[in-house]
């Protein structure tokens, strides 16, 4: 397996007729952790929701090197874990194990594999004993982990987050920002926290009305102040 | 902010809450069925599962008045049966001053009897939810081959319940927010008012149809194929089969009792 995601020429219209995406293209080799950054509306989550084929137009998405075609979304949503920006929607159980062994339930694992792979996924996101707490009763930060744990639980080879950060009190996003920093799957995080992005990601791509307009090193874009004033972005 | 307020579970460390899941729902689902099943004016009966329930209740160690106090809420529904007294045929024992109306011997019977149904089933449900997680119960809804898109959807909605209401509290804190009124002006319309709730009572529901399209989206990213899938989480053991039986056996004791005099 190489980790990769490949996309090209990837466009998307929504029913009403807007244009999302116009053309996107872009490869993320193996092990490599990359920020997407945008206005509101630029198309982030839409590109997002292609990378597993929830969402599917024109153009080519490969993941691990498979294309995302009909019959390979099986293959394609386990190895790829795509978090999404509410909790709320991502953690739809009603106790925490029960949302974490989803993923793994569906992949047709035996009982036992299920609750070691929970076990797991819990302790990568350090909440050991969270099991049986009830998701609804959770704190924004633990639920974001929560959402995390339910897709490592599912051992993808690649992350795909929306927004991490967002609605974070500043410890609960530090530890989050270790988090990302330690887990070695490929990573795809779409942002608006551009002091996380100049932290912890060497690659940024930036998406303003559904092209790519910047893909490359996260230092230089930080230094070039017209681009990000351009795009509605500001330097740390 | 957060509801809280349909957590009826109460962590106790006690027989009753130990015991497996599908025993309690079969035990509580009998006990309804054996009190509904009573014909009207077996008192004794009736005080028979009454004291079953009392006897419940002390196992529970929430304290013997737990059910009573919590059956009261709904005592309004009762209401409904109230004409009953009045419409049955039967010997007038009494009328109301003024009004004439006849209250029948077997009319106050059966309203008392479907007082007492109502009474004693309600609190055997909320024993029920008393000493049984809600997921736990979904559990056994599940493994007793209850419809599975039923439970889930039962699931769903005590899971997004919370989240719909805090919505819906966020949002008539901002219309509060912002119903400010000038010194002097007009009161408006309750119309007026009525279709500014009217808006949004829709914009809840569109939000609602929304996020379930974005839980039906994270459903597929993991592998969601429309089929609901669960694990083991309990094993019948030697004291749920005894429970089981014992508690099936109390509840034939008015049948046998009266099959027998």
């Amino acid at each position: 397996m190489h980790h990769t995601i490949e996309v090209r020429d990837l466009q998307f219209t929504y029913p009403d007729g807007r244009a999302a995406l116009r053309g996107v293209s872009f490869y993320i080799a193996p092990g490599e952790k990359v920020a997407l950054v945008g206005p509101n509306g630029a198309g982030k989550s839409t590109l997002m929701l292609h990378l597993n084929g929830i969402l599917r137009d024109r153009g080519e998405v490969r993941v691990c090197g498979t294309l995302v075609e009909e019959h390979t979304l099986g293959e394609i949503r386990s190895s790829v874990g795509l978090v999404f920006q509410d909790p709320d929607d991502q953690l739809f159980s009603p106790t925490v194990f029960d949302d974490v062994a989803f993923g793994p339930l569906y992949m047709g694992l035996p009982e036992a594999d299920v609750r070691a792979r929970v076990q797991r996924a819990l302790e990568a996101v350090e909440l050991r004993g969270y099991s049986d707490r009830v998701c609804h009763h959770l704190s924004g930060g633990e639920k974001k982990r929560v959402a995390i744990a339910t897709v490592l639980s599912m051992d993808p080879e690649i992350l795909v987050l929306d927004e991490p950060t967002a609605g974070l009190d500043p410890r609960a996003r530090r530890s989050l920002i270790h988090l990302l920093h330690d887990l070695p799957q490929t990573m795809l995080v779409s942002t608006h926290d551009i002091p996380m992005v100049a932290e912890l990601f060497e690659r940024t791509v930036v998406i303003d009305e559904g092209e790519i307009v910047y893909d490359g090193s996260t230092q230089s874009l930080m230094t070039n102040r017209d681009l990000l004033a351009q795009h509605g972005l500001e330097a740390p | 902010m957060h509801y809280h307020l349909t957590d009826l579970y109460r962590l106790q460390p006690s027989f009753l809450h130990r015991l497996d899941p599908r025993v309690k729902l079969l035990a509580a689902f009998g006990y309804i069925l054996a009190v509904s099943l009573t014909p009207e004016g077996t008192w004794w009966a009736f005080a028979f599962f009454f004291l079953l329930l009392l006897l419940a209740t002390f196992l529970t160690r929430l304290g013997i008045f737990f059910t009573i106090r919590r059956s009261f809420i709904v005592l309004p529904f009762v209401l409904a049966a109230l004409a009953v007294p009045f419409t049955s045929p039967g010997q007038v024992i009494w009328r109301i001053p003024g009004l004439n109306w006849g209250v029948s011997e077997p009319g106050l019977i059966r309203f008392l009897s479907i007082l007492a149904r109502s009474w004693l089933a309600v609190q055997a449900a909320i024993l029920l939810t008393a000493v049984t997680q809600f997921q736990d119960l979904l559990w056994a809804l599940g493994s007793l081959r209850f419809p599975r898109v039923l439970v889930s959807t039962i699931g769903f909605m005590y899971r997004y319940l919370f989240v719909l209401a805090d919505e819906a509290t966020r949002m008539m804190r901002a219309r509060a927010s912002r119903s400010a009124r000038v010194p002097g002006s007009r009161r408006r319309s309750l119309l007026w008012q009525g279709k500014a709730a009217g808006a949004m009572v829709g914009s809840l529901f569109l939000r609602a149809i929304e996020r379930s399209e974005r839980v039906y989206a994270a459903m597929l990213s993991r592998g969601y194929d429309g089929q609901m899938r669960s694990l083991t989480h309990f094993h019948m053991r030697a004291k749920d089969w005894i429970s089981l039986v014992t508690v099936g056996l109390l509840l034939i004791v008015p049948l046998s009792v009266d099959w027998m005099v």
